[in-house]
């Protein structure tokens, strides 16, 4: 293993959380992004040969360790880390909504639940999942919601354009015109 | 002797068999909304959602929310009111054309697609958390504290010190002086005259005097200008802003 690759692993086993690669150059102003691109690379294949039970992680707009999956059981039974708690229906609907639709008001996302938002965007914001990115233009000025890079993050996702494309979708919307008469 | 029988709430035992009989099965889990509940009725019975028999799934809605209790949830009586609406439009005799009709039940079945996909994305966003909840980062470990406070001993002189230390440092009272006229003009006006039965001329700083306070020195000045006016002095200044002498006018005469 190289210098900087030692360094990076250092970097990523001092952080609890997700380190760009703007992060990363701080790190070695020398390297070039050539240079961290190989260390990266070294790094994640040094975890994955010869049964490493962590491995590197492209996410949130940046590289993380994390533990391999088929350990998670036996770790969470030990108790030694405790499972994040499990979103309700109307929150992960609730994201869902925002994560599509953003920057959007409580209105249009009452609009297409059918159900009042007010509760679950509050705790939402709370858990750092969405924030308020703007104001509508319509009336009072209603507050916008968009996602926030830690949900990218609990969601193991390297940016919003890995969520799947709506006309990848098995419900279609199809055009209204399209419905039959009668 | 006879207990009287449990009430079993929501669902009763008529209700339940009504709900047989109805031939749909809702489960007592909570709905996240009124549009899950209708999807749910739909998709429970294979109805094809273009083509929605707007009296029938009304009816049912109906029944489920009141078994459920949800019917004191405003949202369910919207959508409940909004299914009775569009059942009764459907019932409406169309104009024989048939071109310019548009199907009530167009509105209901977009927001139906647009909720089933947001259901379809919230699932999907399930997978990926709980995959993401199967990988550990490292923990977060709360920054240590600085060094523990070392223990408090207090003795007498020490507390005193402080005492003293709190005392001194306090402000003294600061007690004005009140003075009723600071300015004063007449006095000034004597001493120059006193002055001036003694000297022919005489600079203003002797006037004043040496530390004089600005009160008396304005004084001074206020009495200069005002013999001046009454012609009973002259103001003779060599240069601007430098010092100026007084002289007596009326030396002459009252000599």
């Amino acid at each position: 293993m190289n210098q900087l690759t030692g360094l990076l692993e250092a970097a990523f086993f001092s952080a609890p959380r997700p380190l760009s690669l703007g992060e990363l150059r701080v790190l070695e102003p020398e390297a070039s992004d050539e240079d961290l691109r190989r260390a990266l690379d070294e790094l994640r294949d040094f975890y994955d040969s010869g049964g490493r039970g962590v491995q590197l992680v492209e996410l949130a707009d940046g590289f993380q360790v994390l533990t391999r999956r088929e350990y998670a059981e036996a770790i969470a039974e030990a108790r030694i880390v405790h499972r994040p708690r499990k979103l309700s229906a109307a929150a992960i609907e609730t994201l869902a909504i925002i994560a599509y639709r953003q920057p959007v008001g409580r209105a249009e996302i009452e609009e297409i639940r059918g159900v009042s938002a007010d509760g679950v965007v509050r705790s939402l914001q709370d858990r750092g999942f969405i924030d308020v990115v703007g104001r509508g233009e319509g009336l009072g000025r209603p507050l916008l919601y968009g996602t926030t890079p830690y949900l990218l993050e609990m969601l193991g996702l390297k940016g919003l354009s890995e969520l799947p494309r709506l006309d990848e979708l098995s419900v279609a919307l199809r055009p209204l015109a399209d419905l039959p008469e009668g | 002797m006879t207990q009287p029988p449990l009430q079993s709430f929501p669902a009763s035992a008529d209700a339940q068999s009504a709900l047989a009989d109805a031939a749909f099965v809702v489960e007592l889990e909570s709905f996240s909304g009124p549009l899950d509940l209708l999807l749910h009725l739909i998709r429970e019975q294979e109805i094809d959602i273009a083509d929605i028999p707007i009296a029938r799934i009304a009816d049912q809605f109906l029944q489920v929310i009141e078994e459920l209790g949800l019917n004191q949830a405003a949202e369910y009586l919207e959508m409940a009111a909004r299914l009775l609406r569009i059942k009764i439009q459907m019932l409406l005799p169309r104009s024989a054309d048939g071109d310019e009709w548009e199907d009530p039940r167009a509105e209901l079945v977009r927001r139906l697609l647009e909720y089933e996909q947001i259901r379809e994305v919230a699932q999907w966003l399930v997978e990926r958390a709980s995959d993401r909840a199967a990988r550990f980062h490292r923990g977060w470990v709360p920054e240590p504290a600085e060094r523990p406070p070392p223990e408090v001993v207090i003795d007498l002189d020490s507390i005193l010190e402080a005492a003293e230390r709190v005392v001194e440092g306090m402000p003294q009272p600061i007690i004005h002086r009140a003075v009723p006229r600071p300015l004063d003009v007449e006095g000034a006006t004597r001493r120059i005259e006193a002055l001036l039965v003694e000297h022919d001329r005489i600079d203003f700083r002797l006037i004043v005097g040496e530390r004089a306070h600005v009160a008396d020195i304005i004084s001074a000045l206020i009495a200069v200008l005002e013999m001046a006016r009454l012609g009973m002095i002259a103001l003779i200044q060599t240069r601007p802003f430098g010092s100026f002498t007084v002289a007596n006018e009326s030396a002459d005469r009252t000599a």
